[in-house]
């Protein structure tokens, strides 16, 4: 059982400086040919300040920092188990190479279903920019299975 | 690069261009194992999977995510992209062929702005839902 003093739970903040090479390998791996995440030449001619990180880019900002591993150790679930259930995201604006967004994250909940066969964790997260204004909110429903 | 959608031009019951993948691979789940940073090697290694109780390495959910992303900024400019929830229904297995595709529902106006939602989906060649959900996009 995942232990419920962890709803409300606040997660260490994670920076993520957006690279280019990296938004370059994150394009190439999930089959993105749009010039706007590969050459920055193009992205500053679509009206962007460099190459555009693609919309789900910034979930990497707890796994680079060893945040999201950190809370499974707390809450004791191990990876083998962990299944991804639901995730969202609502966006303010597109962030570009060269920027540095930080991620503050809070659990929101945590329950089970069938008779704790499956149990839940919602996760919340804001993405704020190098001025603190908030770029993207994220929503995290991970399923530990038993 | 895809241009601002026009309110007048896009209507109730559109369908956006679908987006088809070549049948997922172990490279494809590696590559982007490193690129989005989710070392979990579920994902990558066939041994752990199976000790796991998996059949084998199965794709990231994100990956999938990832697709309908490509599936939105395919049909609208990212800057108009303002909200994308999905459930992931089922896990995306090696071979699987993903198609992905999205509907417009509804036109609202909400915050000043005109947006329509979009019902969204991955499914493999046999129909199978994986992942289902819907998008907001800002229309002009």
């Amino acid at each position: 059982m995942i232990d419920p003093k962890w709803i409300g739970h606040e997660l260490s903040l994670s920076v993520l400086p957006i690279e280019r090479t990296r938004v370059q390998f994150f394009a190439k791996a999930i089959g993105e040919t749009n010039p706007i995440h590969l050459d920055p030449a193009a992205a500053r001619a679509a009206g962007y300040a460099d190459l555009v990180a693609p919309p789900t880019f910034i979930f990497a900002a707890e796994l680079d920092s060893g945040v999201s591993e950190r809370l499974l150790d707390d809450l004791g679930v191990p990876i083998a188990k962990l299944l991804h259930g639901e995730q969202g995201f609502t966006w303010h604006r597109p962030v570009c190479a060269g920027e540095t967004v930080t991620v503050h994250s809070r659990i929101e909940d945590i329950y089970a279903k069938k008779n704790g066969a499956l149990e839940f964790v919602v996760k919340q997260s804001r993405v704020l920019d190098a001025g603190g204004a908030c770029v993207a909110e994220m929503r995290s429903v991970l399923v530990c299975r038993h | 690069m895809s241009a601002s959608l026009s309110a007048s031009r896009v209507n109730v019951g559109d369908e956006l261009p679908p987006l088809l993948l070549p049948p997922v691979s172990r490279a494809t789940l590696a590559l982007f194992a490193g690129a989005s940073g989710d070392h979990n090697p579920i994902h990558i290694d066939s041994d752990f999977a199976r000790a796991a109780g998996m059949k084998d390495v199965f794709a990231q959910g994100m990956l999938g995510m990832a697709w309908l992303g490509r599936l939105l900024t395919d049909w609208a400019p990212q800057k108009d992209l303002r909200a994308l929830n999905v459930r992931f229904q089922a896990i995306t297995q090696l071979g699987d062929v993903i198609r992905c595709t999205g509907r417009v529902v509804e036109k609202l106006e909400r915050d000043g702005a005109t947006l329509a939602r979009v019902e969204v989906q991955s499914a493999n060649e046999s129909g199978e839902v994986k992942i289902a959900g819907e998008a907001l996009v800002v229309l002009h």
